[in-house]
């Protein structure tokens, strides 16, 4: 467990909203985080991040505190629901920036872009810019920067729910395959119930700024006995 | 979606309003073409209009280079510190100039700059021996730079905060320093609005008539707009003024076809207030950077302010206010103002019914496109013939006819309506064709048309929008010393221009306290056009 991510604590408030967050998320696995709109989900991600400051509490990853450091000191990749891409720069130069953040790219990290770029399905994108790919290519892309960061943790905010039902399920399964290739810890905020069942080995409920349940995602998908939950899973 | 009637008399409207623009304008250059040519040709390239002419150009690309220059790290500044205390009211400071007449403005930049200014007391302690001088190109670019640094700044503003709240977030998680934040995120998007902005700044420079006539120091400083003005009301020497005049129409022209590719900046999300958050610059040498870039371009915007403030409040004002001349000039200034607004709200309606009706026929044949197509740009026509010109122009027409001064108010406030429709039209063109958009389908299934849905339905709906345009053109009415220039005297005297004598005359006292109430004025009509604007954005 001492790889995984770990909330120890946690308290933040924003606003009047209040968010209590106790937890250990296990590493290697794919943990989905659901709950109603404007529940905490991603706060829950926004605090792992480090784009939120806890006002309480610790958070570790991979055994390390990262509870005082920026967001560029953490060990994780980021994928949005959307503009995960500078529209303005193209595909190569948009996976170059996160191997180097000044754009600083030796021969083998421009032949470890190309080869990302192939992984993902968009071998020879290098040149294109994100304007005139599908809302698929580009979660791709980004997928494909998440490759090259080599980072032990991988968080996704809503990645697929802008991309149509067939899309979701190509992209699923895309995601699954790079996440047993590397062996990241995949944290994936979702509302989606068959999404949790797709993806997910386990699953966390967040219900007003608190986690409600926090299960494999089997029994996470079969219990009834919360209301939010059962409302969540049947609708 | 019209009635057939709706159609016919939309167009009607839009005809009657083109035609009238086109003959007030075509009247003029008419005029200055028919005017002894021979004379006139020989006078169109002298060393003189020469030198004018570079002139104009050399202090406008200057002034369009120092606003947008300095105007960028003010932007980005503003940009990485979404979230201060007072930001709100620096952003809505940076909006004051543009609502603030021309004239006022440069007063107050005198106080500041001018020989007894605070700036050159400071510098000579500071052990400068010679004094910035406020007339002259350094004058001249200083104004400038104070009227446009804001503009660009808030476009800029905008521009870097229409980017996705990802990017921030992104730049900061791949750890991004701030040269590469510049290189791959803020230049980027201020690039693409750069143009535009360079564009707009460098046409409103290079005809700048006020701040030139006020500033610049003689030949050695004068742009064209200027020197015709000074060619037939100081020399008297027609074809010199219509030489300059021709020259400045070419100019324009040249202008306004250079930047018409370009887009055309909007600083829409400013009004907005989305909070964006940054997670860089948070170190201290970012932070006192950018405290030091906001405070020197605030405070290079308030002191003029202030200074107009200052002197306006010690100038004894009950008793300018209750002064026959002080009253005598405003109820000139609002007559010609309010006839000058409320044509320009109507021509602008005329227009927009026209561009309707043919929106509204099904297969426009060439004839009715090109006739839509002339009604957008035909509002935009005194973009090209500037205030001055058209003024020279009926000046040297209506001579012939008798003492000028009778037919003045008039046209000054045609002269006003016309330079107030480009802004009229921007407000007004949106509103209207989104009340279309809501209401044009259920009105024509009611069978509701003409004056009951003029009472009923569009009134009430249009009434905000029709008082936001009205209150902008009257502000820039009032607060115009352009097109009364060259008519201005004794019978017609309109508050600016009174402004402007008393400064010739010395009387800097009533000029300050004049200034002060009309800036006041004029600030208060932009805010009751502004304050309609907002709300309509919200509802």
């Amino acid at each position: 467990m001492a790889d995984g991510i770990v909330l120890e604590k946690v308290e933040l408030r924003l606003g009047t909203k209040e968010f209590r967050f106790d937890c250990v998320v296990s590493a290697g696995a794919v943990t989905a985080i659901t709950g109603p709109s404007g529940s905490g989900k991603s706060t829950f991600l926004n605090l792992v991040a480090g784009f939120e400051a806890p006002d309480r509490g610790r958070i570790l990853i991979a055994g390390e505190d990262v509870t005082e450091k920026h967001p560029s000191e953490r060990p994780v990749s980021l994928v949005f629901q959307d503009n995960n891409l500078f529209a303005h720069l193209d595909l190569a130069t948009n996976i170059g920036l996160g191997i180097s953040p000044s754009l600083k790219l030796s021969g083998s990290d421009r032949a470890a872009i190309s080869q990302a770029l192939e992984r993902v399905g968009l071998g020879g994108f290098e040149k294109r810019m994100p304007g005139t790919l599908s809302g698929g290519e580009r979660q791709r892309a980004a997928f494909a920067r998440a490759l090259v960061r080599r980072k032990p943790v991988l968080l996704m905010d809503e990645p697929f729910a802008a991309l149509d039902p067939g899309l979701r399920l190509s992209m699923a399964s895309l995601l699954i395959d790079l996440h047993r290739e590397t062996g990241n810890t995949v944290l994936i905020v979702t509302h989606d119930p068959d999404e949790v069942g797709r993806l997910a080995d386990h699953a966390i409920f967040i219900d007003h700024g608190q986690i409600s349940l926090q299960a494999p995602a089997e029994e996470f998908l079969a219990r009834r006995d919360i209301p939010a939950l059962a409302g969540f899973l049947s609708g | 979606m019209l009635t057939r009637a709706e159609r016919r008399r939309g167009t009607g409207w839009g005809l009657l309003s083109l035609i009238g623009i086109a003959l007030f304008v075509g009247m003029a250059v008419a005029a200055l073409l028919s005017w002894d040519a021979g004379s006139t040709q020989n006078r169109l390239f002298t060393a003189y209009t020469w030198r004018i002419l570079r002139f104009t150009l050399w202090q406008a690309a200057l002034s369009t280079l120092l606003s947008v220059v300095f105007a960028l790290p003010v932007a980005l500044a503003l940009a990485r510190r979404p979230s201060f205390p007072g930001r709100i009211w620096i952003i809505r400071l940076m909006a004051l100039p543009m609502g603030l007449p021309v004239l006022i403005g440069a007063l107050g930049l005198i106080g500041i700059w001018g020989r007894q200014g605070v700036m050159n007391s400071l510098l000579l302690k500071l052990g400068l021996e010679q004094p910035v001088s406020i007339y002259g190109l350094s004058g001249i670019l200083i104004a400038h730079v104070f009227f446009n640094l804001p503009l660009a700044a808030r476009l800029l503003l905008a521009a870097l905060e229409r980017l996705p709240a990802e990017y921030w977030q992104l730049s900061s998680s791949l750890g991004m320093k701030p040269f590469s934040v510049f290189r791959f995120i803020e230049w980027p998007a201020a690039r693409r609005v750069i143009p535009g902005i360079t564009g707009l700044i460098f046409m409103l420079c290079a005809t700048s008539f006020t701040l030139v006539l006020m500033l610049g120091g003689g030949p050695a400083a004068t742009t064209l707009e200027v020197a015709i003005y000074q060619s037939l009301r100081f020399d008297f020497d027609p074809p010199r003024a219509i030489a300059l005049s021709l020259l400045q129409i070419g100019i324009t022209a040249l202008i306004l076809i250079a930047i018409s590719p370009l887009p055309a900046p909007d600083d829409a999300v400013v009004t907005a207030g989305r909070a964006t958050r940054r997670f860089d610059g948070r170190n201290l040498p970012a932070r006192l950077w950018d405290a030091l870039v906001i405070l020197l371009a605030t405070t290079f915007l308030i002191l003029p302010l202030a200074s107009i403030v200052g002197a306006g409040v010690q100038a004894n004002l009950w008793g300018l206010v209750n002064s026959a001349a002080f009253l005598r000039a405003a109820w000139t200034s609002f007559t010609i103002a309010f006839s000058a607004g409320l044509l320009a709200v109507l021509t602008s309606l005329a227009m927009i019914a026209g561009r309707e009706a043919i929106a509204d026929m099904k297969r426009p044949g060439g004839t009715a496109r090109a006739f839509s197509v002339s009604l957008g740009g035909m509002s935009s026509l005194v973009l090209l013939v500037p205030p001055v010109v058209l003024g020279t122009g009926w000046f040297l027409m209506l001579r012939p006819f008798g003492d000028v001064a009778r037919y003045a108010p008039a046209l000054v406030a045609i002269i006003n309506m016309l330079m107030a429709l480009p802004f009229v039209m921007r407000v007004l063109s949106p509103a209207v064709e989104l009340h279309r958009k809501r209401t044009g389908r259920l009105a024509a299934s009611l069978g509701l048309s003409g004056f009951s849905r003029l009472r009923k339905i569009d009134l009430p709906v249009l009434a905000k929008p029709l008082l936001t345009a009205l209150s902008f053109a009257m502000a820039l009415s009032l607060g115009d010393l352009g097109a009364v220039a060259l008519f201005g005297s004794s019978e017609l005297t309109t508050l600016p221009w009174l402004v402007y004598s008393r400064l010739s005359s010395y009387r800097t006292n009533d000029a300050d306290g004049l200034a002060f109430i009309l800036g006041i004025i004029c600030l208060g009509l932009t805010m009751i056009g502004t304050a309609g604007q907002r709300e309509e954005k919200h509802g």
